[in-house]
This record gives C-alpha cells, sequence and structure tokens, in this order.
C-alpha cells in the first residue's frame, strides 16, 4: 500500500511496517531539542523529583535563545541554569548564545532525513524541512522524552499544499504560509501532518523551506514536511537518503495552487489569519522588525537587503540575526553592511521581540510590521500595539516607505 | 462549577503572557487573560471551567498556559476544539481537556455539570446536557494520577 512521508517515518520511530491514520502509536525519539525557557529550568527540578537521568545525553541538543542577552537577575539565573545543567546531565551538544534553536539545530548538522525528533518549542516543525517528523511538546512530556526515550503519536494524516509554477520576484515563503494560514485558519492543519510539495516548493532554499515548516504552527499542524532532494543534501553537506512519499498515498485534502499568482501578504492585527495581498494596506508603520526564526536567516537578511541597498528607513528599523553563523556569513558578503547604512539597529541573535521577551517591547500604541510568526495581542509588549506580519522584503519596503508598501515596486 | 466563556483561537500569550515567563507560575497566574479579560485572575473561584471556540491554546508549546489556568482553580477545559499542542499539554498537567461540539452553546457565567471520565456536560442553568469526545484511556489514567509526573513517578516506582 503507498504511504505518506509522514506515514513512513511515523511507521520507522514506531517500529511497524503499516501505521494507519488515527492509530495511536509509541515513537522512538532520536532527538530532543530544548531551549533556556523550556528546558533546563523546567526539566531539572522534575528529574530530581523522578531521581530519574537522561535515557540518552547523545540525543539531546540544549540551546540558548529566549534569555539571551539576559537582562535581570531572573534572565541571568535562566541561563545559568542551562550552563549548569548540561554538564551535569552530560549533555555534549550546547549551543550557548550561537541563535536560535530552530536554525541553530540544522546549522549544526543534528538534523536528518528520517529522523524522529521532539522540540521543546511550538516552532520545531522546522526541522520537517529536512524530511524529519519533527514537533513540538510542553516541558512535562519533554522530562517524559528525557527519562524514556518515547513519546505517544496519534498517527497523522497528510493535508498536502502543493504549489507549481514558481514564486514571483518580491514574494517568499512567509507570504505562502500567510496566504495558507488566511485561506485555512489556524486550525487549518487539524494537528495533522502538512506536507509542502510541487515545482515551487523544490525551488526554494533549505531556509525558505524552513520558514514554510517553521509556520506551519500557526498552520495548526502537528509537523510541516518536505521531501529530501539536492537541495538537502547541499545544505547538509553531507550524503543523505531521500525520503518521500509514495505516488497516490491517501491524504485527508489534496490544496492545488499556482504559485506564479500569489502577491506578497500582509497579516493584520491580532492574528496571523488576518491576512490579505499587500496593496489593501496603506497603514503607517513606526517600527520595522527583521528577526527571528521565521525572519531573519540568512536568505531573509538578503531578501531585506535586496530592497534597503541604496535607501533609507524612515521608521525605527530593528534586525536581529536569527543565527551568530548567519551574521557573520551576513557581514562577509555585505549584506549586513546594507541593513546597516539604510539605518537598522542590530540587536543579538536571540529570539527577543518576537515573544515580548527581552528588553526591547512594544509601548503603547506602536504600531509595528514584523517578519515574525505571531501578532497576538500583547505578544510583543503592549496590548494596545499593533503589529503587521509580513516577509522580509515586504517589512523592508515597508521602513523606506514609512508605511506598508508594496516591495515589488522597489525591486523593479 | 461556573463557566467562563471565551471565542475562537484564544491563544497561549493571552493566557500566560510571554513577559511574565521567567517568573513562578504564581506570578504567571496573576496575569492569565489580562490582555482580554483583565481582572480574569481574581474573579475566578476554584472548581470552575473555562470554555473556548474553535482552536483553544493556540500558539506556544508553553506549558505555563494550562499551569496557570490550574494553579487558579479552573478544575475543567471545554472548547469546541483544542491546539493539539495545548491539548498535550493540559492533559499532561492534569487538568482535563474535554472537546465538545457544541461547547458554542454556553454562555458566560452558566453553571456546569462536568463528568470527565463519562465525556457529559450538564448544564445547570439551560438544562440541556452536551456530549464530549471522550478522552482516550491511556490519557485518563495520566489525569488521573494528577498529570504526566506524578505518573512517570508511579511507573518508575513499579518494580520491573
Amino acid at each position: 500500500m503507498p504511504r505518506t512521508l509522514a506515514q513512513k517515518l511515523v511507521a520507522r520511530a514506531s517500529g511497524g511496517e503499516q501505521v494507519t491514520p488515527g492509530e495511536i502509536v509509541t515513537c522512538k525519539v532520536d532527538l530532543a531539542m530544548v531551549h533556556d525557557s523550556s528546558g533546563p529550568r523546567r526539566l531539572k527540578p522534575r528529574l530530581e523529583r523522578l531521581g530519574a537521568k537522561l535515557w540518552d545525553p547523545s540525543k539531546v541538543v540544549v540551546i540558548t535563545d529566549h534569555y539571551l542577552p539576559a537582562y535581570d537577575d531572573e534572565s541571568r539565573k535562566i541561563i545559568q541554569i542551562a550552563r549548569d545543567w548540561v554538564k551535569e546531565a552530560g549533555v555534549g551538544a550546547f549551543y550557548d548564545a550561537q541563535g536560535i534553536c530552530h536554525v541553530v539545530l540544522p546549522e549544526r548538522g543534528h538534523l536528518r532525513p528520517g529522523m524522529f525528533a521532539v522540540g521543546g518549542d511550538s516552532h520545531s516543525p522546522t526541522g520537517g524541512a529536512f524530511a524529519a517528523y519533527m514537533f513540538g511538546i510542553g516541558a512535562t512530556e519533554m522530562l517524559g522524552v528525557m527519562v524514556t526515550g518515547e513519546i505517544w503519536l496519534k498517527v497523522p494524516h497528510t493535508i498536502a499544499m502543493d504549489f507549481d509554477g514558481g514564486l514571483s520576484p518580491g514574494v517568499s515563503a512567509k507570504d505562502v504560509m500567510l496566504f495558507l494560514i488566511g485561506r485555512f485558519g489556524m486550525d487549518g492543519g487539524q494537528y495533522q501532518a502538512v506536507e509542502y510539495r510541487g515545482p515551487a516548493i523544490r525551488a526554494l532554499s533549505m531556509q525558505e523551506r524552513m520558514t514554510l515548516c517553521n509556520m506551519t504552527a500557526e498552520l495548526g499542524g502537528q509537523t510541516g514536511l518536505i521531501a529530501s532532494d539536492s537541495v538537502t543534501e547541499e545544505f547538509l553537506k553531507k550524503k543523505i537518503e531521500i525520503w518521500d512519499g509514495d505516488a497516490g498515498a491517501p491524504l485527508l485534502a489534496h490544496h492545488k495552487f499556482d504559485a506564479g499568482e500569489l502577491a506578497p501578504q500582509v497579516a493584520a492585527p491580532h492574528s496571523p489569519a488576518n491576512t490579505r495581498a499587500v496593496g489593501e494596506f496603506r497603514e503607517k508603520v513606526d517600527l520595522a522588525y527583521i528577526g527571528a526564526c521565521t525572519g531573519a536567516k540568512l536568505d531573509d537578511l538578503r531578501m531585506a537587503a535586496s530592497v534597503l541597498k541604496g535607501r533609507k528607513s524612515k521608521v525605527k528599523l530593528l534586525v536581529a540575526p536569527a543565527s551568530l553563523r548567519d551574521q557573520q556569513a551576513a557581514e562577509k558578503e555585505g549584506t549586513l553592511g546594507i541593513l546597516l547604512d539604510a539605518g537598522a539597529e542590530l540587536l543579538a541573535n536571540s529570539c527577543g521581540m518576537c515573544a515580548g521577551y527581552g528588553e526591547n517591547l512594544l509601548p503603547d500604541g506602536a504600531v509595528a510590521i514584523s517578519t515574525t510568526a505571531r501578532n497576538f495581542k500583547g505578544r510583543m509588549g503592549s496590548a494596545s500595539a499593533q503589529v503587521y506580519l509580513a516577509s522580509p522584503y515586504t517589512v523592508a519596503a515597508s521602513a523606506v516607505a514609512g508605511r506598508i508598501a508594496d516591495p515589488r515596486e522597489l525591486l523593479a | 462549577m461556573r463557566a467562563w466563556v471565551f471565542g475562537d483561537n484564544v491563544d497561549t500569550d493571552a493566557i500566560a503572557p510571554g513577559r511574565y515567563m521567567k517568573l513562578g507560575i504564581e506570578e504567571i497566574a496573576r496575569h492569565c487573560f489580562e490582555a482580554v479579560d483583565p481582572g480574569f485572575a481574581t474573579k475566578v473561584k476554584n472548581g470552575d471551567a473555562v470554555v473556548g471556540g474553535r482552536n483553544f491554546g493556540t500558539g506556544s508549546s508553553r506549558e505555563q498556559a494550562p499551569e496557570a489556568l490550574k494553579h487558579l482553580g479552573v478544575a475543567v477545559l471545554v472548547a469546541e476544539s483544542f491546539s493539539g499542542l495545548f491539548y498535550r499539554n493540559a492533559i499532561n498537567l492534569g487538568l482535563p481537556a474535554l472537546a465538545c461540539a457544541q461547547a458554542k452553546r454556553i454562555r458566560q457565567g452558566d453553571l456546569l455539570k462536568v463528568d470527565p471520565l463519562g465525556g457529559t456536560i450538564e448544564n445547570l442553568t439551560t438544562g440541556e446536557t452536551l456530549e464530549c469526545e471522550p478522552i482516550p484511556p491511556f490519557l485518563m489514567s495520566i489525569i488521573r494520577d494528577g498529570g504526566l509526573l506524578p505518573h512517570l513517578e508511579k511507573r518508575l516506582a513499579r518494580p520491573a
């Protein structure tokens, strides 16, 4: 019987040949990733209460990204717990202040096609870009994984999002996701596996694919998946297995789109599902934010730079590159210089404003346009702040115009 | 128990705002729902129910969201549907979460009698009985133990 990519990945992890959507199985976990906020500070006391040790420290990755830069006693303590705990627990894979976990994890070669992985963060479906079954769980469930190496799963159905053709210049993976979330809603994914397919997806870089899978969280899928191919192999710089679904495998839904018809998208306050094409907006903004795992990777910084080259931002422009390595690469190739020349203020390689952590919060009444994933009321600061979500192209164009603007006019 | 009714897509930032996440659960709980229903944390009573529409708990993996509700005394969650990640977190913390297709028939302040095990909600204010999707038995056993942590404690204590 033909099987979907999700079924194949879950079957391997659960030790069965055929798994049926809806069936509950127990999977062996190949990799568990946590960050400073959901990780050591919550795991340590619970592990002590159980008197238990990690099932396999070599399969655990710890990345600090939420409470950096530490700015008060509480955040310093949270980071210190992470630093101390990795030593106690014997975790070798510890990345301290190297960037946001979802970007650092594949950047340092921890993901490969075929894996079954969990992350202590809702944007963990990012790993699905590498044809790994990866999803987010809470800290107590992570404790269960850390102690047993196993987790239960309801075998998912697959919803296929098939994009023919190719994205137009100035249109990116972020626009694809804002469009899909607007179209299907924040529960459109029904906590099933969402698989992105078609020539337009194959043509995307790994970091763009990561943006698709990342925002499967906002689409309400358990994970987002993309079959592995030569693009995956090139990114990981090692020989990989090709993991793909079988032709004719049963799907819960198969949605087909022409990628070339997609215009840049903007999500208005206070929901990522509140999306319309950029042409319908003219709102003035007073802050532009290029940050987060879903909006400030090297490819995202390049998109912003292609718009900002030789131009100045009219508004406060904040850039928080998603990883230190991406920032260094952007600096070396001149991308970062373009952003700084446009007036960007550089922030740390961490989650920062996206999740309302740290010292930079939106003040009362602020109107911001942001490359981040969520614009829930009060998330990035004051409950009276208005946050619009858009691609790095659109955020950059809006910074230049001082109002929400179509980047295609500046790229022409 | 009295019903506290919220709409569709109630997000985890509303339940447990990110800027308080560095603090302990007592402090986080004080700010529960402050952006959408200021004062909720002081008004909600021990044993009350929180009722939502579609996709309740969308957003973050932070389990402080169901933990804050539990800390405030909320005994059960009822919603048309739950975000999958939030649902797992609620169960893992021992807080029953009942998916009920007719959740929107419940009004703010209605008096409810909820049987999580049987999957029924009796609305004492309207006289209606609402059916819920049953919680699978292996998840019910986690709830009965008070959450995944005590459940694991039991499991680890059991001789192999």
